[in-house]
């Protein structure tokens, strides 16, 4: 499969780029021409090969690189990354999930061997082999769910399920989309999502919330989601919004092609067999607007999905600076003909 | 009573005594002393044998209405200077509570929810804490770039006491930091801040 790790930078000078494979890899969030908030849960399947969802966790081209950005994140503010005690079970579920997800499909960088509670994991793109004692914290130089999530792309929150809900007890947030794990840990699933505008009165999150209580093990669901950031940048997290607000404002119709990225969300989620908690992951792909633009469709698309997208989730994704000269940049592609349904590039 | 849209915001009821408690615990701050008034003022001597009421007079209010509660002739009741010593004392109280103790919270929202966080603390369910809110509607906030907390933030736009951004006060609350989001108000263009409103007086 020969998978090429990049070294480039989500911050400062910004040299992140997709391949041409990168950008077949991407997973393109529009199936129609207009969008709205809808409960788009479907069964985690294995997608089509060169996907993002050919496998349950994906490694792509940037796996190093963004593992490196999510150790400079936990060093200037260890609190992305936190567990309330109660959560230990869960963490070590988390651990195997992702353990047996990566050295199944990646092999070639992966390693698990199990004899017992005795686990050995070689890591070999970011050059670690570790023994360790499966349930004993103290074997590992981190808690479990920070072990192994600084070695997965992607952040990750663990929910608890009692009372009927499901509560935001664990996670690592390096990479998110405006919203803060220090903030919203410990809260249930309509407090965290209290500042989303439309969809509480669509009814969305009691659907959701419902489906997910009942969410069984062994069968994963997932969800995109989606939002546009400038720059590639990956933590656009509110704690550092007074230091990247400010690129709102640098987008003109000459460099949004460059600038303006879509950034995706797939989000899974899993039913953990010790704890019966659930992962909930929400990993991120990043692509500017120039490179959409290298496939036809997705460059009608994402142009008529701007222009239509109502006001309120304008104002909540902060697109209202920059949106209009995205616009005018893609309005270039946009030839008025019909799109086929469905995300594919074609 | 506080309605409001906030999804993440608690819901303040009225103080009502849960007459199957062995020992009542009530904080109260300020007007949350009338509430307190209101739900004691026809109870027996026998249940207000077991009642303790600890009281920060005067913080949120012009005033102490610490003469009234003493008329209550509860177990216990003693008034604090200032809400951090009620607090302190509060934690003393709780460490060493034993089962059967409610706890009631009345007062502004900020002080219900630090009486609430400290509950947390010693594994009180957030859901058997009885609260009622009176007084000022001022918000307590917490700075979320460097996590510092302002308190009786009464204005939708307030500089941060501690980093000096000036922040917009979102209307998401924490309850484990018994506080408001505050988020950067002119990180896209310094200087530049919305109109600040008097929006919780």
């Amino acid at each position: 499969m020969g998978l090429v790790f990049k070294t480039e930078t989500f911050r400062d000078d910004f040299t992140f780029s997709n391949s041409s494979e990168g950008i077949r890899h991407f997973p393109f969030p529009f199936h129609e021409d207009t969008y709205m908030y809808a409960v788009n849960i479907e069964p985690h399947v294995k997608g089509p090969v060169g996907s993002a969802t050919e496998f349950a966790i994906d490694v792509d081209e940037h796996y190093v690189a963004e593992m490196e950005e999510r150790a400079l994140v936990l060093k200037e503010d260890p609190l992305r990354c936190q567990a309330l005690p109660h959560m230990m079970l869960a963490q070590w579920d988390l651990l195997e999930l992702l353990m047996t997800a990566m050295s199944q499909d990646y092999p070639e960088h992966f390693t698990l061997e199990r004899d017992g509670d005795r686990w050995h994991w070689i890591n070999r793109p970011l050059g670690i082999d570790q023994h360790f004692l499966f349930g004993d914290a103290a074997s590992l130089p981190y808690q479990p769910m920070e072990y192994i999530t600084r070695q997965c792309q992607g952040d990750f929150c663990l929910l608890d399920q009692r009372h009927n809900n499901l509560w935001m007890d664990a996670g690592i947030a390096t990479a998110q989309a405006d919203w803060s794990l220090d903030f919203d840990i410990g809260m249930s699933f309509m407090e965290w999502h209290g500042p989303v505008p439309l969809a509480h009165e669509l009814g969305v999150f009691d659907r959701a919330l419902k489906f997910l209580l009942n969410l069984q093990q062994g069968r994963p669901v997932r969800r995109l989601n989606w939002t546009m950031t400038i720059n590639p940048r990956m933590d656009t997290s509110p704690e550092k919004y007074h230091k990247w607000g400010m690129d709102r404002t640098t987008v003109t119709p000459e460099n949004a092609g460059e600038k303006v990225h879509l950034r995706v969300e797939l989000q899974g989620l899993w039913r953990l067999p010790r704890s019966n908690a659930i992962v909930f992951s929400i990993r991120g792909y990043l692509m500017s607007i120039a490179d959409i633009a290298t496939v036809p469709k997705w460059a009608r698309r994402l142009h008529r999905v701007l222009q239509t997208l109502p006001p309120e989730l304008v104002d909540y994704k902060g697109l209202t600076r920059f949106r209009e000269n995205a616009i005018a940049w893609l309005s270039h592609f946009d030839d008025g003909a019909p799109t086929s349904p469905g995300c594919g590039p074609e | 009573m506080l309605v409001s849209g906030i999804k993440s915001r608690p819901v303040y009821g009225q103080l009502a005594l849960d007459l199957y408690a062995k020992r009542h615990l009530v904080a109260a701050e300020g007007e949350g002393a009338l509430a307190v008034l209101d739900c004691l003022r026809a109870v027996s001597a026998d249940v207000l044998s077991r009642v303790t009421i600890l009281y920060a007079g005067g913080a949120s209010a012009g005033q102490s209405h610490l003469d009234r509660l003493r008329t209550l002739n509860a177990d216990y009741c003693h008034q604090f200077p200032t809400i951090q010593t009620l607090l302190f004392r509060l934690n003393g109280v709780l460490t060493t509570a034993s089962m059967g103790t409610r706890l009631y919270a009345s007062g502004t929202e900020g002080f219900i929810g630090q009486v609430i966080q400290l509950g947390l603390s010693h594994g009180v369910d957030h859901h058997s804490i009885i609260t009622e809110h009176r007084g000022s509607l001022a918000r307590r906030v917490q700075c979320t770039h460097c996590k510092g907390i302002i308190e009786n933030v009464t204005t939708n736009v307030a500089t941060c006491a501690h980093c000096g951004v000036n922040l917009l006060v979102r209307d998401h609350y924490s309850r484990r930091l018994g506080a408001f989001m505050g988020v950067s108000a002119d990180a896209e263009e310094p200087g530049s801040l919305p109109a600040s409103e008097q929006m919780f007086p």
